[in-house]
Formats: structure tokens, C-alpha cells, sequence
């Protein structure tokens, strides 16, 4: 250590424990909405009408919870969040990695132009799309099915993206060494690189899991049958009939049992997903 | 076999093909599509007649359009450069690994995994009147309750803090990331200069991490030009479709009163807009690349 260090060093101490006291502050500020949920979603809706400053009052109650197990709905639009969301994911990983390990390793006429093309794909918005997708839904009675709701971001060409970088990232050498074998290119794909790309996968797969999961645009317009609702629309749908029919308390444990999958995920798969969410925004 | 590896054959192509297929006529298809319609008078089962740039007429004559096009950007002009100095700011307090911070940067992250229905729910549990948060604290202080949902100007304004309580964790992990590629050197050689925080910040940090903070406004610009689903649940536009987007606009044209070839008008407008941002957004991080290397 030298003295100059010695001097600089308490100033960028102070100012970084008032950066980190400043961001402790945010965090409470940033969590108590949350914490605001929480707590009306473990009182009685009867209490609660009465007025919500109970909440910082005993008692405390689950029954809220346990509605939930008595109505089939939010269950049923669970399990349809969970095929589409589910559907959704191995429909990209089984694409975007042939795409990707083409793009990175063989050779076809027109590859580069074919690549830029697809590139071109990541710049168009939903919006864009979204008019003339409904309309072809339509011709072909697509909407109110999995299959309808599944299919519009298999086109995403993020994930194809995504995949070409992490094939071009592996070593050359590693199929080099098959080829000496007389391997064909699709035993080289599935036997030797397509293991490596197992951490790829699970980026990939988490973040295709979580946009399908939170997806609102296009189920609020596809899935106009409340039963076939995803989650994320069932619960809009029940929020514009707010307070009156079923109750704040009862609105609010649904949240929080809709954004418990998601939350445990991210727990999880924290890395995951930061490294997908942030290569996704630069691309 | 090997050759066919190294050497063009169009059985290689094979591997594309299924994504390919898809590509084609689950967005190439329907975005020329869209622009197709745009140019005719059509109804829920299919183009009818050719009417020209006529929607275009109608779009831009009609003051819902313009009043959603002001509220738009108006939005994106304040939720963007808070969510920029804020998603910094964490980024600046939380760049050293210790469990606090880890632990901050994930909470602080946390947010961004909800779906916007979660977010929506939320938020209107702290704005609505009488039983919010917000109105239970204002109630205790004393303070005249506002009513944040349907009060022109801060229905825009409440809409505008879900978002930016939900999109915060992208630009401080997009920071955090920058932060930690400046080179330590430069650093080292600041506190030989026994230059003091600021100095550093302003001297070394900010200028090492322009390029992100460019890149991460272009972003950011482009995901708020398509906000939707706060505007929709919170305020549903009102009051007096003082907080309804562009995109609520044409959800609204396209798909409630089924106009469809104005709604297909509009939202090539709407393309255009996102289409000139990635436009700069691809050339802010090309120059980036070539720096680099």
C-alpha cells in the first residue's frame, strides 16, 4: 500500500457507504409495495372492506390462500400458462439450435445472406406484426388453442442469435477431431457440440420460459375464452372487476401466487437469466 | 462425409430449414401482410378494397392518434431518462462484490421477472383511493389523498412509476456489466493523481462507460415507445385518454373496433419509430465493437 492510496482511500470509503446507504433506502422504498401485497393478501376480505389500515393489525390469516385450492380457475390457467410457457421453450431450443450450429459451423449457399435476413428479424416489434398474425390465426382457427398460442415467438430470431454465438464460441479443434472419425455433420452436432451447449440451453430455455410466462399482448388477444386464459391474462381479467366481487385480500393472493413460479426460477437461475436478459438488450 | 462439412452443399441448408419456415411465415409473412393491409379497407375476414394511403389519412387526422403519439412521448422523454440516472446510480453504489450488494442487485432485479399484470396489480393496491398504500399513509399524515388513476396528469405519471419500478433492473445490470470492463489501471492511475471521487466519476467512470449509457437509452427508448399493458390495466387511457400510448391506440382500433386497416396503419407508424431507434441502436454498438478491437 502506498500512501497515496492511504490518503484516497477513506474519501471513496465515505462516499461509497453513502452510495450503499442511499441504495438500502431505495430498496425499502422499491419493496413495500410489495410487502403492501403481501400483507393484504393474509387478511379477511371482510376486514378489509372495512378498511385496509388493518393490515398492520392482527389477525392474520391464510384463508385467502386456500381459496385459491377451491377455485378451479386460477389452477386451470396455471397448468395453461405452464403448457404454453413449457411449449413454447423446447419449440425455441429445437430451432434456434440447428439454426445456430448451421450458421456457426457449416457452409450453404446464401448462409450470409440468410443470416443478415434473419438479424434483420430482431428489429421488428410485435406491433408490427401483430394485426396480420391475428388475421392468419384466424383463417386457419388457431386462436383458443395451445398450438395458437405457442407458435407467433417461435420466430423470434433472438434465440437464433444466441445459439450461433455460443457455437462459434466452441473450439474448431473439438470438431476436427470428429471429423477425422468420418462423423456426418448431424452426428457432430448431437453427439459432440450439442452437450457442450448445455449451459446455453438453460440461458436460453430460462429466458424463453419467463417471456412465454409474462407474455400479455398476444394471449389478451388470441385467448378471448376465459378458459383457455394463461394466467397472466386471468388475472388481468379478474383485476378489472376489482374490490367489489372478490376482494382485495383474495385479488392479492392470487399475485402472489401467480409470481411465485417466476420468483422461485429467478432464484434459481439468477445467472441464468441476467446473462440472457442483458445479451438479449445488446444483442 | 467429411467434405461435406467444410465445402458449400445444400443439405447443410437443411438445418435452417425448420427455423427458416417459421421465420417466413410467422414474421416475414405477416409483416408484409400488415403493410398490405394498411393500404385497404378491411374488415375482420379480410382485405377488401384498395384505398391507397387513405388509412394513413385517418390516422393522422384523427386527434386520438395524436393525443396517444403526445402521451407517448411524452411518456418515453421521462421514464427513460429516470430509468437511465437511476439504473447508474445502482449501478455506481452496487459495483463492489460483497453479499450486501449481491444481495441489493438481485432484489433490485427482481422486479423485472413479473409479468406486467403482477406489476399492475401492484401498484394499483398503492394508488387507488381510499384503500391504497398511498392513501393510508396520506391519511395518517394528514395530507389531502390524491386520486392518482383518474386525475389527468398524474394518471400518466403514476403509470410511469410502475414502469420504471419494473423495468429498473435491465439498465443497472447492463452498467454493472460496463462498469466492471474499465480497466483497473485507469484507476490506479487517478489515485496517483490523488484524484477525489467526483473527480474519478466524472474524469474516468462516466466517460469509460459512454457508449452503454448510449446503448442503454436507445434500448430503453425502444422498449417504452411500446407501453401497453400499465397504461391498460392502471388507467385504461383515461382519465379522458390523457394516459393512453400508441400502442393501446391501435389494441384499441384494431382489436375493439376492429378497424382493422387503420390499426394496420398505425402501427406501421409505430414501426417506423422503433425501426429508426434499432437503426441507431445497431450503429451505437458496431462503433462500440470496432473500439474494442
Amino acid at each position: 500500500m502506498s500512501q497515496d492510496q492511504t490518503t484516497y482511500r477513506p474519501e471513496g470509503l465515505t462516499a461509497n457507504r453513502t452510495l450503499l446507504t442511499i441504495s438500502i433506502i431505495l430498496s425499502i422504498v422499491m419493496m413495500a409495495p410489495v410487502a403492501w401485497l403481501v400483507g393484504l393478501s393474509i387478511k379477511d376480505n371482510k376486514e378489509l372492506m372495512l378498511g385496509t389500515e388493518s393490515v398492520f393489525a392482527f389477525p392474520y390469516t391464510l384463508v385467502n390462500y386456500l381459496n385459491i385450492l377451491y377455485s378451479s380457475q386460477a389452477f386451470g390457467w396455471f397448468f395453461n400458462s405452464l403448457v404454453v410457457a413449457v411449449g413454447q421453450t423446447i419449440g425455441v431450443l429445437v430451432l434456434s439450435s440447428l439454426a445456430g450450429y448451421a450458421f456457426a459451423r457449416l457452409e450453404f449457399p446464401f448462409r450470409r445472406t440468410i443470416f443478415v435476413i434473419v438479424l434483420f428479424g430482431l428489429a421488428v416489434p410485435e406491433q408490427a406484426v401483430i394485426i396480420a398474425r391475428h388475421q392468419m390465426f384466424n383463417w386457419f382457427g388457431l386462436h383458443n388453442s395451445y398450438l395458437g398460442l405457442i407458435l407467433p415467438d417461435l420466430s423470434s430470431a433472438f434465440g437464433v442469435f444466441l445459439m450461433t454465438q455460443f457455437f462459434r464460441a466452441i473450439p474448431r479443434e473439438i470438431d476436427e477431431a470428429a471429423l477425422l472419425d468420418n462423423a456426418s455433420p448431424l452426428r457432430i452436432f448431437w453427439k459432440v457440440l450439442l452437450p457442450l451447449t448445455l449451459p446455453a440451453q438453460a440461458t436460453l430455455g430460462i429466458f424463453t420460459f419467463l417471456h412465454a410466462w409474462n407474455d400479455y399482448w398476444w394471449p389478451l388477444i388470441s385467448a378471448t375464452k376465459k378458459e383457455m386464459f394463461t394466467l397472466t391474462i386471468g388475472i388481468a381479467s379478474s383485476q378489472t372487476n376489482f374490490a367489489q366481487s372478490e376482494g382485495l385480500g383474495f385479488l392479492s393472493a392470487q399475485a402472489v401466487f401467480a409470481s411465485l413460479p417466476v420468483l422461485i426460477v429467478y432464484v434459481i437461475f439468477q445467472r441464468h437469466i441476467v446473462t440472457a436478459v442483458s445479451g438479449g438488450a445488446v444483442k | 462425409m467429411a467434405e461435406s462439412y467444410r465445402r458449400s452443399q445444400w443439405s447443410n441448408g437443411l438445418f435452417v430449414l425448420p427455423y427458416l419456415a417459421v421465420f417466413l411465415v410467422l414474421l416475414v409473412f405477416p409483416l408484409v401482410w400488415g403493410a398490405w393491409l394498411s393500404l385497404h379497407k378491411v374488415d375482420l375476414f379480410g382485405p377488401g378494397r384498395f384505398v391507397g394511403l387513405a388509412n394513413y389519412g385517418r390516422v393522422l387526422a384523427d386527434p386520438v392518434f395524436l393525443q396517444a403519439l403526445r402521451n407517448t412521448v411524452v411518456f418515453v422523454l421521462v421514464s427513460v431518462p429516470s430509468l437511465v440516472a437511476l439504473g447508474l446510480f445502482l449501478a455506481l453504489a452496487l459495483n463492489k462484490t460483497t453479499r450486501a450488494t449481491s444481495f441489493l442487485r438481485a432484489l433490485f432485479f427482481s422486479s423485472s421477472v413479473l409479468s406486467v399484470t403482477i406489476v399492475t396489480l401492484i401498484w394499483r393496491f398503492v394508488f387507488i383511493p381510499g384503500d391504497g398504500l398511498l392513501a393510508v399513509i396520506s391519511e395518517q399524515l394528514g395530507i389531502a389523498p390524491v386520486n392518482f388513476l383518474s386525475t389527468s396528469g398524474w394518471s400518466l405519471f403514476s403509470v410511469g412509476v410502475a414502469t420504471v419500478w419494473w423495468c429498473l433492473g435491465l439498465p443497472m445490470m447492463l452498467f454493472l456489466a460496463a462498469l466492471q470492463q474499465i480497466p483497473s489501471d485507469l484507476y490506479e492511475a487517478a489515485a496517483l493523481d490523488n484524484a477525489g471521487p467526483w473527480r474519478v466519476l466524472t474524469r474516468v467512470t462516466l466517460p469509460s462507460i459512454a457508449r452503454t449509457i448510449m446503448l442503454v437509452t436507445i434500448i430503453q427508448i425502444v422498449m417504452q415507445f411500446q407501453l401497453f399493458g400499465q397504461a391498460q390495466l392502471m388507467t385504461n387511457g383515461g382519465p379522458n385518454g390523457t394516459s393512453r400510448p400508441l400502442v393501446m391506440y391501435i389494441y384499441e382500433v384494431g382489436f375493439v373496433r376492429w378497424d382493422v386497416g387503420k390499426a394496420a396503419a398505425a402501427s406501421e407508424f409505430l414501426f417506423l419509430i422503433i425501426l429508426v431507434a434499432a437503426m441507431a441502436q445497431y450503429l451505437v454498438s458496431t462503433r462500440k465493437s470496432e473500439v474494442s478491437e
